[in-house]
């Protein structure tokens, strides 16, 4: 037979070593989890097509003595058949699989928050220095009462008449998205608890189980019940400060996950709860849900369970009739509802969906906010945005345009080294994040990446608080939905109107 | 001991009146006119309690449920054993669909027949090793992505058709007993039709004679084989649909 045509599809990148500086120390070739690098006798060779430049290398040469160059042959140059249509091509053809990757979709589709500007004060109102002046981000998840009625006691003090739906208390309004343990490893999410415990926030474990590790972190976690009900009992339900019934993800709408079975070792087993090596299959619907009426069920039997003294979340991905979704959803009876926008990241999903299914978090956002506002239900439940944030602009535009807060997934991940280069499906992370490989996982000290995520938070906060300054409010909530402290830019007239934010200058 | 009646009562108030008798200290439960009340059952621990309902309880009874027995006498709705870690679920009559989903643990016997969706995700782990049979037929997607664990189809009630289409599909895990051959040509490619040996027969056999025994019917007459098994063929039914893309 002969060799196939394709097996040699060009490398993306070259790992170019510069001998001179190199003191053939081999720190590369361990920290590579591509198995790029090895060593030729008297020097390190690179095999250039294991190269996903993860920027692992590099970074640990104590020699400055590599380059990760993007390759310069090029394909021939079309504006309609890009590289990677025609690469995707040879590969499929050689395997007849369906094509994955991990994380968001790097196509470049607009970026609704890059043409979203924010309102400042001058003159008529003052700006508020936060340095000096209290500036409030404390947000509470849930329900809240349509209103409030107060009795008063013996001392004329005011008390609460009907008692206040369960709340998730966050110091600020950030938590963690949900990455389960089998997509991310132990160690990324211990990183993730200690920072939430620190900082006052709460993390999701996602739809992996919780592992008796992550136990004594229950005042920060929520817990996930997605369609394979992974490590869910009785004692799991009650072991967080929320339960979360996970329907959809922004990176792949409408679709389940298949954990491959030589991922599930026996710790990953032992916190799933099921055999080691089969595949974790968590199939596309909850096959206890058919319908809003079919949500409701599960809500409820989740709140029976919990005895309605927790929360309950439901995840969906945005899509196209997002709005009527999330009435839905809360008129189930959810006290939170989170919505991932389109460019929401993965550990695994077939790119056909991940890069042509969904719409954008700004949208999705905008409409269910106006929705729930126009139908007198805003109050019933608090939103969680999620779906790509990477600054603290993104997320004060997040909450302006309704959110109560915002996740961070893939942030987070950058936090602990990840150069996002979409491969977190083979398990081979370098930096010990997307793996389950221990001489991987070793390498990502909770500690210390705890306490990078701590300062990523912190930081992310003054930076709200200042901006929140400039606008003159003196509180996150004043901003809540406020979309009249938006301005488009370059944006047309549908998109201005389905946002529900007038252009820069009006 | 308490009997509860549960004429007219709404869900909330009769799970929490269980939920409070159980912390109590009571054991025993005795549930009159129940009539479609939900999540009986829901959430509750502890392997000596055991709820007799009389009536037709609502939908998701006995779900999350870790350890007790409820025996029903009459039929049940929908979503029975519903994520179930332990215990066991004793139905008289017939049972809706999705019974089991993703049940980790413990027992559901169902003297009648069940709808459709039953077993979707069941899953065994360790020691824990789900058993569900089903006296009469079922319905469509029997044992859909059954992951682990045991179910067993009796047949015993002259039915036709044992089962109806998408039988055992996305399978990769348990086992499938079934007491009559089916037409096995149009059934998932994801499963194995074989003949249940001596072994199968040993693990059976002590819960046929439970089953027997809980609806009075002569064990001699279930346990008489032959009995026909069906397993996945693989662990890992997707293994190669997929291939790494360039972006």
């Amino acid at each position: 037979m002969t060799k196939s045509s394709f097996t040699n599809i060009q490398s993306e990148y070259l790992a170019v070593i510069d001998h001179a500086k190199c003191v053939r120390c081999k720190r590369c070739i361990q920290n590579c989890g591509w198995g790029t690098y090895s060593f030729g006798g008297d020097k390190i060779i690179a095999d250039h097509s294991k190269c996903v430049a993860c920027g692992r290398c590099y970074t640990y040469c104590p020699e400055g003595a590599i380059s990760i160059l993007k390759n310069p042959t090029v394909m021939r140059e079309n504006g309609n058949w890009q590289d990677y249509h025609i690469k995707n091509i040879w590969r499929q053809s050689e395997t007849g699989g369906i094509a994955i990757s991990g994380m968001g979709t790097p196509l470049k589709y607009k970026k609704y928050f890059d043409h979203i500007l924010l309102d400042a004060c001058q003159v008529t109102n003052p700006p508020i220095d936060p340095l000096r002046e209290p500036m409030e981000l404390k947000t509470f998840l849930g329900k809240k009462p349509s209103k409030l009625e107060l009795d008063f006691n013996e001392d004329g003090q005011p008390i609460l008449k009907n008692p206040m739906p369960p709340q998730i208390e966050l110091a600020t309004p950030f938590i963690f998205a949900p990455m389960s343990y089998g997509s991310i490893s132990l160690n990324a999410q211990k990183a993730m608890a200690l920072a939430a415990r620190a900082l006052g926030i709460v993390m999701n474990i996602g739809e992996g189980g919780l592992h008796d590790e992550l136990v004594p972190f229950g005042k920060n976690i929520i817990v996930q019940v997605a369609s394979g009900r992974f490590g869910v009992n009785r004692d799991y339900l009650n072991s967080g400060v929320a339960v979360e019934i996970k329907i959809g993800q922004g990176a792949k709408p409408g679709i389940g996950g298949h954990l491959p079975g030589e991922k599930i070792g026996a710790d990953i087993s032992r916190t799933r709860m099921i055999p080691a090596g089969t595949d974790a299959i968590s199939p596309a619907p909850h096959h206890d849900i058919y319908s809003i009426e079919d949500l409701r069920q599960l809500i409820y039997a989740i709140k029976e369970a919990i005895n309605y003294e927790k929360p309950v979340s439901v995840k969906v991905a945005a899509v196209h009739n997002i709005a009527a979704i999330v009435s839905g959803i809360v008129r189930a009876g959810a006290d939170i509802v989170y919505i991932d926008g389109f460019t929401g990241g993965t550990g695994a999903a077939p790119i056909i969906i991940r890069d042509n299914v969904g719409i954008p978090i700004e949208i999705a956002l905008a409409q269910v906010d106006q929705r729930l506002r126009e139908e007198g239900i805003r109050n019933e439940a608090s939103l969680v945005a999620a779906g790509s944030i990477r600054s603290s602009a993104d997320a004060v535009k997040a909450i302006a345009l309704g959110a109560d807060a915002v996740a961070i997934g893939t942030a987070a991940l950058v936090v602990m080294g990840c150069h996002i280069c979409g491969k977190c499906h083979t398990g081979n992370c370098s930096w010990g994040i997307t793996t389950q490989r221990p001489e991987l996982t070793r390498r990502l000290d909770p500690e210390e990446y705890g306490e990078k995520l701590y300062n990523l938070i912190t930081a992310w906060s003054h930076e709200m608080k200042d901006i929140l300054g400039a606008m003159g409010v003196n509180s996150i909530e004043s901003l809540r939905g406020s979309k009249e402290r938006l301005r488009g830019i370059e944006l047309t007239d549908s998109e201005l109107k389905v946002l529900g934010i007038k252009h820069a200058g009006m | 001991m308490i009997t509860i009646d549960a004429k007219d009562m709404h869900y909330k108030e009769l799970n929490k009146i269980i939920r409070e008798n159980i912390a109590s200290g009571i054991k025993n439960f005795f549930l009159e006119n129940v009539n479609g009340q939900y999540y009986i059952g829901d959430g509750i621990k502890g392997d000596d309690i055991t709820i007799t309902v009389n009536g037709v309880p609502g939908n998701d009874l006995g779900v999350f449920m870790d350890g007790p027995s409820i025996i029903v006498n009459n039929n049940v709705q929908d979503n029975v054993g519903n994520t179930m870690n332990a215990g066991k679920i004793t139905i008289k009559g017939d049972a809706g669909d999705v019974v089991g989903y993703g049940m980790r643990g413990g027992r559901i016997y169902i003297r009648g027949n069940a709808g459709y969706r039953i077993g979707i995700h069941m899953k065994g782990y360790n020691t824990q090793i789900p058993v569900i049979i089903i006296g009469g037929k079922v319905g469509s997607f029997f044992g859909e992505y059954m992951a682990g664990g045991v179910m067993v189809l009796l047949g015993l009630n002259n039915s036709e058709e044992l089962a109806g289409e998408y039988f055992g599909v996305g399978m990769h895990g348990g086992t499938i007993y079934l007491k009559k051959k089916i037409d096995f040509s149009k059934y998932s490619k994801e499963v194995e039709f074989l003949e249940a040996n001596d072994e199968d027969m040993i693990f059976l056999k002590k819960y046929l004679i439970e089953y027997a025994n809980d609806f009075n019917l002569q064990a001699e007459d279930l346990i008489n084989g032959p009995f026909y098994k069906i397993v996945p063929s693989s662990a890992r039914p997707y293994a190669h649909l997929y291939t790494s893309s360039a972006l």
